[in-house]
Formats: structure tokens, sequence, C-alpha cells
């Protein structure tokens, strides 16, 4: 049963591993597109490696609900509807939404997720200790 | 110049791994243009023809149906070079095989001497707009040129058979039908 701190430090592995970064540039605060530079198939990359390192099954758009700002009952002239955001919150518990429902532009999602935000999606899917 | 980045599978077990030679020569032309008067494999064509053995093996593990295209080198190290008159041995393992893609670790030797490292992922194209990357006839020539049914084993541990697929692009005398592509 890990800790939340082993927590981090298998995410960090994985996302050095992922993307080519350095260990220090892995922070809580740091968000995976614009300071860690992940593109859409560093996802993939990513979401595997988490898989394997603590044994979870992560099945497609659980981490990263694509799927809702490709749908129009969701988007409406490029910015996520109300009907949208609550599916957000209902999808994405462990990510802090606040910012983004202030100008919810679907280009600006991407963006969103930090280090943090994993930290706790994992935290969901596996027992922590302490 | 045709792109063939192996010259023969020595395994392939379904689903699972493949190991590929690849025999370097003087007679290969883009040997001399890489490092002036010092001939040496490229590392971006040791890592094409690891793509290509491990790449074929994803593309088998799913009969050939998906569209597999390479997306992303998360490692690749290399710790020695490679000349003229070495053989490398290409090794692949499937890491994973998901809907949206695959990923594969691979290895070159020189004999005993690890040369390099490398994990490769492989996207499946779904865009239904997108029309096939390969006619069945190039991956049949492909996996019978580099002799992949003479030695590879099905995922029964039986002899690795074509699939139906590719069959079907076969004219029933061992020849493939061309296209005008061709």
């Amino acid at each position: 049963m890990p800790t939340k701190d082993e927590i981090f430090e298998k995410i960090q592995v994985a996302l050095v591993d992922a993307l080519g970064v350095e260990d220090d540039e892995v922070t809580p605060e740091a968000t995976l597109v614009g300071d860690l530079g992940a593109e859409s198939i560093d996802f993939l990359d990513i979401v595997f490696r988490l898989e394997k390192s603590f044994d979870i099954k992560i099945p497609r758009g659980e981490l990263f609900p694509e799927d809702i700002l490709t749908d129009s009952q969701y988007v409406h002239d490029g910015r996520v509807t109300e009907q949208g955001l609550a599916e957000l919150r209902k999808r994405m518990p462990f990510a802090n939404l606040d910012e983004f429902v202030q100008n919810p532009v679907v280009q600006d999602f991407g963006n969103l997720l930090t280090v943090a935000d994993m930290c706790r999606f994992v935290e969901s899917k596996v027992e922590v200790s302490g | 110049m045709r792109w063939y980045w192996i010259d023969r599978f020595l395994e392939f077990e379904s689903g699972r791994s493949a190991k590929a030679i690849k025999n370097i020569s003087l007679a290969e032309d883009h040997l001399h243009d890489h490092f002036t008067n010092y001939p040496m494999i490229p590392g971006s064509l040791v890592i094409e023809g690891l793509a290509q053995t491990g790449g074929l093996l994803i593309c088998e593990h799913g009969h050939f149906e998906e569209k597999v295209i390479l997306a992303k080198i998360p490692k690749a190290r290399f710790h020695c070079d490679a000349v003229p008159g070495d053989t490398l041995t290409y090794t692949t393992n499937i890491e994973y095989v998901k809907d949206e893609g695959a990923m594969i670790s691979g290895t070159s030797h020189k004999g005993d001497q690890l040369h390099a490292e490398v994990e490769i992922v492989f996207a499946h194209l779904n865009d239904p707009r997108q029309g096939a990357l390969f006619d069945p006839h190039v991956f049949l020539r492909m996996m019978r040129l580099l002799g992949a049914f003479d030695v590879g084993h099905a995922a029964d541990g039986g002899p690795l058979l074509p699939p139906p697929r590719l069959l079907k692009a076969d004219d029933g005398d061992g020849r493939e039908h061309t296209s005008a592509k061709d």
C-alpha cells in the first residue's frame, strides 16, 4: 500500500520517462501540457506507465475525457457548456476546475491537468497508506 | 531504394516478441554520407529497423486490420557504433496493446554487445476518412520476404500463418497481385 509520497515519486518517474523532462521539473503544480510539454500521444504513454507502475487499469478517457470536448452536446462555439462543465466535474473529481470554469474555452482545457491532479487520480484508484 | 531496414526475422512470436537481423554493408550508399570517411549506420535507421521489427509484430497481432504508425520514441540510447561488416540483432517485445495504440521495447546487439535500447509507441489511426496505409499484398510480401512465416509461431504455439485478409490479396500461386501504385 503506497504512501502519497511514494505515489508522487512513481508518477515523477513515469513523467520523466514519458516526456523526457528532468526530475525537478515534475512538481505538483506543473501542468502536463503547458509546463511539461505533453502532447496527445503522450497521454497514451503516460497511462500505460501508470497502469504498469501501480498495477491498475485506466479505461480510455478516464484521466483525460477528450470525448466530452468533442461532443457537440457539451461544446458550443468553442466553449464548454454548463452541461459539459457538470459532466467534467463528475468525470474529473480529482482535477481542480475552478479556474477553467471562469473561461471554459476548449482550447485551454489541455493545459488544465497538473501533476497534483494526477496524484489525486491515482490515489482514487489505489489504497493509500498513512 | 526500398525501405527495408531489417533483412530477416529469426523469431516471430505472435503477440509477444520478434527478433530480426540487419546486416550492414559498405554497398549501402547512405553509410558514406553520414560521417565523411567513417561509414556507420545512422541511429535513426537502427530505430527504423527496430520499429519495423516491432511494428510488424503489432500489425500481425491486430490481423493487419489496424492502421499502425510510429508515433513517438520515448527512449533511444546508443552504446556504440555499428559499421560495415557488423550484423545487428534487433529484439522487440510488446509492452502493451490498447485500442488507441501500442508500445514496444527493443534492443540492438552486435554479437553479445549491447548496441542500442529503445521504446517505441505506435498509434492506431482510427479516422474512417483515412484509407488503408498499405495494401494487404504489401504486408504479405514483406512478411514473406522477411521470413516471418518460416520462423513464426501463432499465439497457440502452432505455425504462424498469413491471416485470411492478407491471403485474399494473394493470387494463389505464391505471387501477389500488383496495384497501379506499384
